[in-house]
Formats: structure tokens, C-alpha cells, sequence
């Protein structure tokens, strides 16, 4: 055996780390202490922030990656993978992030955006990312860019599901929309919504993304959670959701729960029952265009 | 004949490709059933624990009720194959990773296994590896990889990185650091069947 055939950061390694987190649950953190808990309740990964999307979107500014400091903490707390943000197009915060030996980045749509053109090209990671999308056309071109795990973009920080299942069905709809149609349709339609054709026609033989699709964006409670795998989520990004709520403890250890058994509405109303308020959260109708965080990207 | 993968979370749906493409190669039928809940491990005549998390893996395995009845499984001898947290949740013992966070181990294979042997996701890689039975070098890929740092006599290591145990087995129980599932080469899937199918020839 040579040394010399040792491979780092291939997209079989970026897009196996993503698939061993199916089924799980990814909830963002902001102390080593929330960090443990997510961990003890089962979460597959946890998201190291500055703060939580609910809090961000308070805060308003400019929304910057994490102290790396605080990111350094939570990777000594835990044994799970621990994930953290960039800001779109900010390739030295990537840069920052991997030298610190986070587990895959997050190019996202809730912190400000760097670059108002361009994404970061992802191929140049040894470290696997995840992206935002609300269609097909934007899940493609990020895949094109090196994402090994795609998420539906939902409106973060708002405790409200209906955008993230907005994201999903589209997502959904359009790859089924795909099968039965030739090369030439398939050509056409990879020149309608702006995707590589090669990545279309690979998504319509699947008839999946080619990368894993996980739920993101204003879930909040176990119900969402298994609404959202129902629909045909991979995983589960939970964000404010877990430590806005009244017992993070619980909320986190039952979303756990009911993304294992999304197909048991007995399972669901016994972990359910007695987990406290869940977050207060802001209705998407109340939320100005310019505060939509999901417009963020293109 | 029915094979069983744990499908609590990770990459179930790669080990049941990969089961049914290695089935076809070797013209068998067999059902394949991704299992959730208790019930289903008893009637199965193999057993898959996937990659994933090990900590969430171990966490649901108990709260389902799973975990008592791969214990049972493996005490009538059944074939068991863990693939990366599937190997860390069948060992008898862990390290200082799995003793902090109070990791419950299904403690079916007389292994140490020490997480993350290898490093972090950046550390992850690939690596044309040699292994017993096999007689050419297989693509093996470690996502931050697990490994085997002591075992019992009756454990047969079967291959090795950097000094450490990757492969091994004992008697019904094939472990595995890494991640067959995730090429298109099926000799270890079929290595697996080869000892479920050899097993029920001689009931």
C-alpha cells in the first residue's frame, strides 16, 4: 500500500460526509455548553453561530461569520462533525473555517452577503459545503460550485415552516417534472432555469438531487420536523428553534425523535406532549421584502 | 432469506443499493428491509449497521428498542456487517470520546475502537487498501474514520492503515472502518453475503 494514493477532499468524501448525516437532526448552537446538549439529545452535527438566526434578524447590520474563537470552543466540547457559517462569496471566511477544522461550511443566506454576483467556488475545499435553495435552478448551479449538501433556504429565524416547505415541494415538483423528457426537452429546460445540463440530466435519471437535500428554515417544533421529512427531507436543519424554545433540553431530544419516526402520528403526539413552548417565532406575512434573508443569493 | 439494515440514521439507502447490485451479480433474490422500529430484527438472517452519527445511532438504537434484539441476533450467530459507526456501535469498548458522552456500545465484538482515529472531516480520505480475502487492493474512503486500537484473540484483523486495525472479524461479525458502500465495487458486500448464504446452506 503507498502513501502516495491517498486522496483528500474528493467529492466522494465531501458527498459521503454529507450522507452520513441522513436522517439526522443539525441544530445551531452558540456555546460549547448548547453544544453539549445538542449532542446528548442525538443530534448528527451541530451549526456553531455568533448567534441565532431569531437574533440576527433582531439585531439587523451586517451579520459576519462567527468569532472564531467561539468556533474553536464548540470543536473542543463535542465529538459530532460541528459545521459553521460564511457569508455568500466570502472565500477568505471559508478559508478561516477550515484552517480551524470545522466539518463543512455553510455559505449562507443568513449572514450579509460578500459578493452580490458570485458564490464561492467550492471544488477548491478540502472541506465539504452546504448550500441554500429554493429551486431546482439555484440547487443545481450550487452543486455545480462544489456543494455536497443542499438545503431548502425556508426564511430562517422565523419559527414559520411555510417557506421551507415552499422550497421543498418546488424542489420536489421539479424533479418530477423531469422524468419521461428527452435530451433535447431536458437541454431546454436546463437553459429555463439556468442549470449545467449535465447536472439536469443526471437529476432526472435519479430522480433526485444528485447531492443530499436536507430541511431548513423556520422549523421549529417536532411536527415540523416530520413534516418536512414527510415531504422527503434528507435531514433536518434546526436552528433558533431548539434554544428559543422554553426547554431546549426537550425540544432538541424530541425533534430527534420524531425525525426517526415522521411515519408515526402516535410516536409524534407522545413526543410531543409537555415539551413547553415551542418559539414565538414571526409570521412570513409580517416579514417587508427587504427583510426576506431567502432573497439573499441567486 | 431477508437481510436487515438499521436505518435509525446514515447511509442506508447506499447499503441497500449496493446490497441489490450485488445480489443481481450473483443472480440471488433476497429481501432487503431498512429497519426503524422494533420488531422486524428477529426475522432477518443478516443484519447492517450503516455510517452515520454513533452517537445519535447509539442514542436511538436503545430508545427504540433495536438494540436488545441485535444482542439476541448475534447470540443465534447471525451475520452482522457495521460499516464506520456501525463498527463503533457494535464494540465491546471505546476511548476517553465515547466514555465523556456516555456512548451506550451494543458490546458484540470483542474490539477498542477509537473514534475519529484519523482526524477531522479535512482529514477524511481515500486509499487503495489491502485486505484479507480480497486479492486485489480496494477504494477504500474514511470519513473521519473510527479505528480498531486493541481486540480479543478470536478476532481476525483483516486490514491495516498507519499501524491500526480497519477491517476486521470475528466469527458471525465483519467490521469495517470505512465506507463500501459508497463505490460501485461490491467484493465486500458480496464477501458479507457469501457468509449469510453459507450459513443457511448448512441448516
Amino acid at each position: 500500500m503507498e502513501l502516495e494514493n491517498l486522496k483528500h477532499g474528493t467529492e466522494l468524501i465531501k458527498r459521503g460526509f454529507a450522507k452520513m448525516q441522513k436522517g439526522g437532526v443539525i441544530m445551531d448552537v452558540t456555546t460549547p455548553e448548547q453544544a453539549k446538549i445538542a449532542e446528548d439529545a442525538g443530534a448528527v452535527a451541530v451549526m456553531a453561530l455568533q448567534a441565532v438566526p431569531a437574533d440576527i434578524r433582531k439585531a439587523g447590520g451586517v451579520a459576519r461569520m462567527a468569532d472564531p474563537e467561539i468556533v474553536a470552543n464548540i470543536i473542543d466540547a463535542v465529538t459530532i462533525p460541528v459545521m459553521a457559517k460564511v457569508r455568500i462569496g466570502h472565500f477568505v471566511e471559508a478559508e478561516i473555517l477550515e484552517t480551524l477544522g470545522v466539518d463543512m461550511i455553510d455559505e449562507s443566506e443568513v449572514l450579509t452577503p460578500a459578493d452580490d454576483q458570485y458564490h464561492i467556488d467550492k471544488t477548491k475545499y478540502t472541506v465539504p459545503f452546504v448550500c441554500g435553495a429554493r429551486n431546482l435552478g439555484e440547487a443545481l448551479r450550487r452543486i455545480s460550485e462544489g456543494a455536497a449538501m443542499i438545503r431548502t433556504k425556508g426564511e430562517a429565524g422565523t419559527g414559520d415552516v411555510s417557506e421551507a416547505v415552499r422550497h421543498m415541494k418546488q424542489i420536489m415538483g421539479e424533479v418530477r417534472e423531469l422524468a419521461g423528457k428527452n435530451k433535447e426537452e431536458l437541454a431546454m429546460v436546463a437553459r429555463d432555469i439556468e442549470a449545467p445540463v449535465d447536472l439536469l440530466i443526471e437529476t432526472a435519471n435519479l430522480q433526485r438531487l444528485p447531492v443530499v437535500n436536507f430541511a431548513a428554515g423556520g422549523i421549529a417544533t417536532p411536527a415540523d420536523a416530520a413534516l418536512m421529512m414527510r415531504l422527503g427531507a434528507d435531514g433536518i436543519f434546526v436552528g433558533s428553534g431548539i434554544f428559543k424554545a422554553e426547554n431546549p433540553e426537550k425540544m432538541a431530544r424530541s425533534i430527534v425523535k420524531a425525525a426517526n419516526n415522521y411515519d408515526k402520528p402516535e410516536v409524534l403526539a407522545e413526543v410531543s406532549k409537555g415539551i413547553g413552548a415551542g418559539m414565538k417565532g414571526i409570521s412570513i406575512s409580517t416579514i417587508a421584502q427587504e427583510e426576506s434573508l431567502q432573497l439573499r443569493g441567486w | 432469506m431477508r437481510i436487515g439494515i438499521i436505518a435509525l440514521q446514515g447511509d442506508v439507502s447506499e447499503h441497500e443499493r449496493m446490497l441489490q447490485l450485488t445480489l443481481d451479480q450473483r443472480g440471488e433474490e433476497c429481501d432487503i428491509v431498512p429497519i426503524k422500529h422494533k420488531g422486524l430484527v428477529p426475522s432477518c438472517d443478516g443484519l447492517i449497521l450503516t455510517g452515520g452519527e454513533s452517537t445519535t445511532l447509539s442514542r436511538l438504537l436503545v430508545t427504540e428498542g433495536i438494540a436488545e434484539e441485535i444482542i439476541d441476533a448475534n447470540a443465534r450467530q447471525v451475520p452482522i456487517m457495521g460499516t464506520c459507526a456501525g463498527m463503533i456501535v457494535i464494540a465491546k469498548r471505546g476511548d476517553e470520546q465515547v466514555e465523556r458522552t456516555g456512548q451506550y456500545l451494543l458490546s458484540i465484538m470483542d474490539i477498542g475502537i477509537k473514534r475519529n482515529a484519523f482526524g477531522r472531516q479535512r482529514d477524511s480520505f481515500e486509499i487503495m487498501l489491502d485486505m484479507d480475502p480480497l486479492k486485489e487492493p480496494y477504494n477504500a474512503v474514511f470519513i473521519r474514520a473510527p479505528a480498531i486500537i486493541e481486540h480479543g484473540k478470536d478476532v481476525n484483523p483483516l486490514a491495516l492503515f498507519k499501524d491500526l486495525t480497519v477491517a476486521a472479524e470475528e466469527r458471525n461479525i465483519l467490521a469495517l472502518a470505512f465506507h463500501p458502500e459508497l463505490t460501485d465495487d461490491i467484493r465486500i458486500h458480496n464477501y458479507f453475503l457469501d457468509k449469510i448464504f453459507s450459513l443457511a446452506e448448512q441448516e
